[in-house]
C-alpha cells in the first residue's frame, strides 16, 4: 500500500534537490508530449482509465438505464453469461455490470479526493513550515514526525473505525494519512527555493514575501508533489476500497467496488468468478494509475532523456 | 557510531509520547463516552457512573491521559469492556500469531524483491528487466485483501489444496498446521516483493553507473565480485525500507487477516472497532505504532552501522 512512501519521497526529495529551478518552456512540454506518444504502454493505461471514468460517470447510460439497487430473489448469483445480466448478478440479484459502473464513481471519488485534500493541505503545511521556518515550522514538522509513526493502513483504519463509518468519513481518515509525506516533500522544496540567489535577489528588491511564493516557491514545489499525488491515486484506491472492505467506508446498498468484494465474499463457493469481479476492478484501476504515473514521470524527466 | 545509535534512541522519545497522544486523543475526538455508547438505553444513571468510575472515564481528560499512560508503560492496559478479560493477554496472544505471518511473509518477499530487482538491474533494458518489472509492478498495484480472495478461489474453492481459513488446531500435526498458513504468507508477501524489487532495481542502476563500478571492472574483476560490491553499496537503503515493510506488515495486516480469519492483531483490532471496545483498540494500536518506531529506529542504527557516511 503506501509502503511506497518511504522510498518515493527519497526519490522526489533526490529529484527535488538535482534539478528544480528551471522553469518548464514551451519546448519542454512538446518534447514531453513527443515522448509520451512513442511510449505505448502509458497510451493503453491510459485509455483504459478513461473507459473506467467513461463507464463510472456514464453509467445510466452503458447500462440501459437498469437500476442498480433492483434486485430479484429469483435472479440472485446468476453466473458471468446470463442473458440479460452478462457479467451475472449479486446475492440479492442486482445485476452486477451495472453496479460495476455505478461503483465506479465512488470508489474513484473515494481514492481521489484524499489525494486531492492532502496535496492541498498538505502542500500549504509544507510551504508554511519551509518559509517560515523557526518555531511554526519545527511545530508542524515534528507533528508530521508523529503520523509518520503509524503505519498508513492501521491509522486510516483506526480514524475510520472511531469515526464511524461513511463515505466522508473514509475521505478524512485517508487525507489524514496523506497529508505527512506532502508536507516534507513541499517543506523541503521550499526551504531549497528560499534560499536559491534570484529568490534572494527578488527579496532584496523589494519583492512582497506572497509574491515570490506566488512565483518561486509554489512553482518549484507543485512539480515534486505533484508527481508524488499521482503516483498515491493508486495506494488511495486501493486503501479506500479496503476499508469499505471492512465494513468501515461506504454503507450498503450504495455501490462501490470494496463493499461488493466483501457481500459476494460468502457467495466465494457458489459463484467464485462473479464473486471476484469487484476486486479485479479495484486492481485494473489502481495499476492503470501506477502504470500511467510511472509513463509520466520518465517523460517529463529530463535527465533521463538527453 | 554509540554516539550516534543514543542521539537515536533519545530522539525517538517524543515520538514515542507523540504516538500516545494521538491514539489517546483519536478515541476522544468522537463524542460522547465509551460506556454511555456501550450501555443499554434502560440502565439506570447510578450504574453508568459506577461503570465509568470503575473504567476511569469521570476523571478530566489530562488525568485520564496520565493514568493511561503509567498503566500502560507497566504493560497494563486494564480489562476489556466488552468480555471484562485482560487486554494484555489478549493482545500478546494475538501480536504472537500476526508475528508468525509476518516474519514468514517477510522472509519471503524481501527474498523475491531482492532477486527479481537484481536481475531486472543486470539485465537492464531487455527482456528479463522488462518482466520483473512488470512482476513488481503487479505487486505494489494488488489489492492484497483481492488477492487473498482469489488465492482462496484457486487453491480451496476450485480446488482442495489448501484451507481457506483459519489457523488450525493444536491438534492437528505440524504439517498441517502449516499449510494453513501458506496463503497468507503468499499473499502477505506480495506487496513487500513489488516494492523491494523496484528499489532495489533502481538503486542498483544508480550504482552501476558510478565511476567505482568502471573501475574495478577496468582492474579485472569478474561480474560476480563487481555485483558483491554493488550490493554493499545497495544495501543501506534497501534495509531502511525492509524495516519500514516489516512494519507494515505487522501493522498493516488487518485486511489479509480478515479475509483469512487468522486470529492476529489485525483481527482484534477489527473486532475492538465493532465491539466499540476502546481500551482493546487503543491498546493494539499503541502497540503496534511503538513497535514501527522502535523498528525504525534499529534500521537507522543498522544503516549507520553499515555506512558510515550516515553517521555524521
Amino acid at each position: 500500500m503506501s509502503q511506497t512512501t518511504a522510498d518515493f519521497v527519497r526519490r522526489e526529495l533526490q529529484v527535488a534537490a538535482d534539478a528544480p529551478q528551471a522553469a518548464p518552456t514551451p519546448g519542454y512540454w512538446k518534447a514531453v508530449a513527443r515522448r509520451l506518444a512513442r511510449d505505448p504502454v502509458t497510451i493503453a493505461v491510459t485509455l483504459v482509465l478513461l473507459g473506467i471514468i467513461f463507464i463510472s460517470l456514464g453509467a445510466p447510460l452503458v447500462t440501459g438505464g437498469t437500476d442498480p439497487y433492483a434486485g430479484s430473489v429469483l435472479a440472485r448469483l446468476k453466473p458471468i453469461g446470463t442473458p440479460g445480466h452478462w457479467l451475472g448478478t449479486d446475492e440479492t440479484g442486482r445485476d452486477l455490470w451495472t453496479r460495476l459502473c455505478y461503483g465506479g464513481r465512488l470508489s474513484l471519488l473515494a481514492g481521489i479526493l484524499p489525494v486531492s485534500i492532502s496535496l492541498m493541505v498538505g502542500g500549504f503545511l509544507g510551504i508554511l513550515a519551509g518559509y517560515a521556518g523557526g518555531i511554526v515550522g519545527t511545530l508542524i514538522m515534528r507533528t508530521m514526525d508523529v503520523f509518520y509513526a503509524f503505519p498508513s493502513i492501521l491509522l486510516a483504519i483506526a480514524i475510520c473505525g472511531l469515526l464511524g463509518n461513511g463515505l466522508s468519513n473514509s475521505v478524512i481518515a485517508l487525507s489524514v494519512v496523506f497529508i505527512p509525506p506532502m508536507v516534507r516533500i513541499a517543506e523541503t522544496v521550499t526551504t531549497q527555493a528560499r534560499q536559491l540567489d534570484f529568490v534572494e535577489a527578488a527579496r532584496a528588491s523589494g519583492t512582497t514575501t506572497m509574491q515570490i511564493i506566488r512565483h518561486h516557491v509554489l512553482a518549484n514545489v507543485l512539480g515534486p508533489i505533484m508527481v508524488y499525488a499521482t503516483s498515491l491515486i493508486s495506494v488511495s484506491i486501493i486503501l479506500s476500497a479496503g476499508l469499505s472492505f471492512l465494513g468501515l467506508g461506504v454503507t450498503p446498498p450504495q455501490a462501490e467496488w470494496g463493499l461488493m468484494l466483501n457481500s459476494l465474499r460468502q457467495a466465494i463457493y457458489v459463484q467464485p468468478y462473479v464473486a471476484a469481479l469487484p476486486g479485479a476492478m479495484i486492481f485494473i484501476t489502481s495499476m492503470c494509475f501506477n502504470l500511467m504515473s510511472d509513463g509520466f514521470r520518465s517523460a517529463m524527466d529530463v535527465r533521463l532523456n538527453k | 557510531m554509540l554516539i550516534f545509535a543514543a542521539r537515536r534512541l533519545i530522539q525517538a522519545i517524543p515520538i514515542l509520547l507523540g504516538v500516545s497522544l494521538v491514539v489517546f486523543g483519536l478515541v476522544h475526538i468522537v463524542p460522547g463516552n465509551p460506556i454511555d455508547l456501550l450501555m443499554p438505553p434502560e440502565a439506570s444513571p447510578e450504574v453508568i457512573a459506577q461503570m465509568k468510575a470503575a473504567f476511569g472515564f469521570d476523571k478530566p481528560l489530562y488525568i485520564q491521559y496520565l493514568l493511561w499512560l503509567g498503566r500502560a508503560l507497566r504493560g497494563d492496559f486494564g480489562l476489556s469492556v466488552f468480555n471484562a478479560t485482560p487486554v494484555w493477554g489478549q493482545l500478546v496472544a494475538a501480536l504472537a500469531n500476526t508475528f508468525v505471518l509476518a516474519i514468514l511473509a517477510a522472509m519471503l518477499g524481501f527474498t523475491l524483491g531482492i532477486v527479481c530487482g537484481l536481475v531486472a538491474a543486470i539485465h537492464h533494458g531487455r527482456w528479463p528487466d522488462k518482466l520483473f518489472s512488470a512482476i513488481a509492478t503487479t505487486g505494489v498495484s494488488l489489492p492484497h485483501y483481492w488477492c487473498a480472495i482469489v488465492l482462496v478461489l484457486a487453491c480451496a474453492v476450485l480446488h482442495d489444496w489448501l484451507p481457506a481459513q483459519g489457523m488450525g488446531d493444536d491438534s492437528l500435526p505440524l504439517y498441517d498446521r502449516l499449510e494453513y498458513l501458506v496463503l497468507p504468507v503468499v499473499t502477505l508477501s506480495l506487496i513487500p516483493m513489488g516494492v523491494i524489487a523496484r528499489l532495489v532495481r533502481a538503486t542498483v542502476l544508480e550504482i552501476i553507473g558510478q565511476d567505482f563500478v568502471g573501475a574495478l571492472t577496468a582492474k579485472g574483476l569478474t561480474r560476480w565480485p563487481v555485483i558483491r560490491h554493488i550490493c554493499k553499496n545497495a544495501a543501506p537503503p534497501v534495509l531502511a525500507l525492509m524495516g519500514l515493510q516489516f512494519g507494515y506488515l505487522l501493522g498493516g495486516s488487518i485486511l489479509v487477516e480478515t479475509v483469512f480469519n487468522w486470529p492476529g492483531s489485525g483481527n482484534l483490532l477489527n473486532l475492538a472497532i465493532f465491539r466499540r471496545d476502546i481500551p482493546v483498540l487503543q491498546a493494539t494500536i499503541l502497540v503496534l505504532a511503538s513497535f514501527f518506531v522502535v523498528l525504525n529506529l534499529l534500521v537507522d542504527i543498522a544503516q549507520a552501522a553499515i555506512d558510515p557516511r550516515i553517521r555524521r
